[in-house]
């Protein structure tokens, strides 16, 4: 057989269909790039449909100031994109930007808030993101239902949250009605980059495709070295308990409790480097129930009704990877924490520099893999 | 529109529905004597939608019969026998907690 560039099957191949799949495919849809997302299907563990669903922002950056500047830039992208959604699909992701609250149950947490904060800020090229620290008497104001045990706390306006899982089934729709073509049950085994395009072997058959895109969360791990790329990640898992849903008394989302649209509390998140997502850690439960209930003493009228346990798309660093192939042009590899906060750069930034075959070095060049090459930075991925 | 079978002779329990005084029987689920004692209906709003709602399965699965008993919100109603002054609320819509 004789195929040339022109019989490929599509402009974009991109590999797995969570958060960052299916943005980066829309985005792609939108300017008329042929795309295909080929995602394994429901066996595989899925930070996608496992977390805690803010958009946030305080606290993100240390060691890596321009990862500031990209999350400060989604929050305030991210309505664009939720309105973009809706009104293709009808669909309202409430996606919701009051502000967001960490709260200090103790001095010394307050403290070392408060250090890690200054550190964040004296950074060189680091973003302001407008962050207040509040004493007791202050957060009680915003937060009235605050039990006595919450010493202060740190409150910045950018954060936000959204529901998560409504975005993930919006996108999924919208991919759809763009014309992009989303195949389930496509796990894929070997890429090979020959002649100047991606032969991409899955069980249900190969799939050809100009350029491609590995968004398979930490499956880029072993996927990232077939097409010249690297992806060193170190996952770790997370635990989220919820409540029974309750009228609203929780205006403003915090890194670890939040009221959803529908009235659950969700209480989150810990971390932990064990990853088998089938089981859960019961006295990690048991504290961050007691946590949450010391910060807000009316929870203990609640019942939890769910917990669930997930497995994180962690980079060894904890700060996204966005890179390209030297040796296979066309070949990118993306994966980050913190895949709803940036939903709106995936499908507004990344997705037009993959459509232009190159990513644009002076905006996200500071995520390179290549920073593996070096001494390692300090992480700060988290909240 | 239910009816009690006329050979249930159980003693009579005292409640209160919304604040309304209910004779109910020994041995009524919550849900038995509110649906038995012809109380306004919607029997429940939902929490999301605030979709009117009754008990649908009175065996302990659906959880359409949510109400607060004695200040405790979303109980199953049709799980709960009643007893004598017991306090039961409708649930309007989601769950209230005090603060
Ligand atoms: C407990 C927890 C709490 C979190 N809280 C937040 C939060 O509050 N805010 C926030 O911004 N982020 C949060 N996150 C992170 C966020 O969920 C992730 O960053 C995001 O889901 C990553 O999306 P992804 O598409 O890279 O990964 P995934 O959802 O893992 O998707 C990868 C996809 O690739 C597919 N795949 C894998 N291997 C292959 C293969 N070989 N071939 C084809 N397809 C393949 C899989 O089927 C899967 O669908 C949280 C995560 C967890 C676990
Ligand atoms: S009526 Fe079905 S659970 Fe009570």
């Amino acid at each position: 057989m004789n195929h040339t560039q022109s019989t490929n099957e599509y402009d974009v191949a991109v590999i797995g269909g969570g958060l960052l799949g299916s943005s980066i495919a829309w985005g792609l849809g939108r300017l008329g790039q042929r795309t295909c997302v080929l995602d394994e299907g429901d066996v595989t563990k899925r930070a996608s449909r496992a977390n805690f669903a803010l958009v946030w922002v305080q606290s993100k950056g240390l060691g890596l100031p321009e990862y500031t500047g990209w999350t400060v830039r989604a929050s305030e992208t991210w309505s664009k994109l939720s309105d973009e959604i809706k009104a293709q699909t009808g669909i309202d992701v409430c996606h919701q930007r009051p502000g967001g609250f960490h709260l200090a149950l103790s001095e010394k947490e307050l403290e070392d808030r408060r250090l890690s904060l200054r550190r964040l800020h004296n950074q060189p090229g680091a973003t302001d993101y407008k962050i207040e620290i509040l004493d007791h008497d202050e957060v009680k104001k915003q937060l009235p239902h605050i039990g006595p045990d919450v010493v202060g706390g740190t409150y910045c306006p950018l954060d936000g949250h959204v529901n998560s899982l409504r975005y993930l089934r919006a996108i999924h729709s919208a991919l759809k009605t763009s014309g992009v073509d989303y195949r389930p049950e496509h796990r894929v085994s070997t890429i090979e980059h020959r002649n100047g395009e991606f032969k991409i072997s899955t069980e249900q058959g190969e799939i050809r495709a100009g350029k491609v895109v590995l968004a398979a969360g930490n499956a880029n791990m072993t996927l990232a070295h077939m097409v010249g790329l690297k992806a060193p990640m170190s996952p770790t898992r997370g635990q989220i308990l919820v409540t029974e849903r309750t009228v609203p008394f929780l205006g403003f989302p915090l890194t670890t409790i939040r009221q959803t649209d529908e009235g659950t509390v969700m209480i989150g998140d810990s971390r932990e480097e064990f990853i088998d997502d089938t089981v859960q850690n019961l006295p990690i439960n048991a504290v961050m129930a007691d946590r949450a209930r010391r910060m807000f003493p009316l929870l203990n009228q609640l019942n939890i009704v769910r917990t669930w346990s997930g497995i994180r798309v962690m980079p060894k660093d904890g700060f996204p990877i966005y890179d390209q192939s030297e040796t296979c042009p066309g070949a990118f590899v993306t994966c980050c924490h913190s895949g709803v906060t940036l939903a709106p750069n995936h499908a507004f930034d990344i997705a037009p520099m993959i459509a232009k075959g190159n990513l644009d070095l002076e905006r996200v060049g500071a995520f390179s893999a290549r920073r593996f090459d070096q001494i390692q930075v300090q992480s700060s991925g988290y909240y | 529109m239910f009816k009690r079978a006329t050979n249930h002779q159980e003693p009579a329990v005292q409640i209160t529905v919304d604040g309304l005084p209910v004779t109910a029987r020994r041995g009524d689920t919550v849900s038995a004597a509110i649906l038995t004692a012809g109380c306004v209906e919607p029997y429940r709003y939902t929490a999301v939608n605030g979709t009117p709602r009754a008990p649908y399965c009175m065996m302990g699965v659906c959880f359409d019969c949510l109400v607060t008993i004695d200040g405790i919100g979303n109980r199953q109603g049709c799980l709960i026998p009643v007893s004598d002054g017991m306090v039961i609320t409708r649930q309007n819509g989601k769950r209230e907690i005090e603060s």
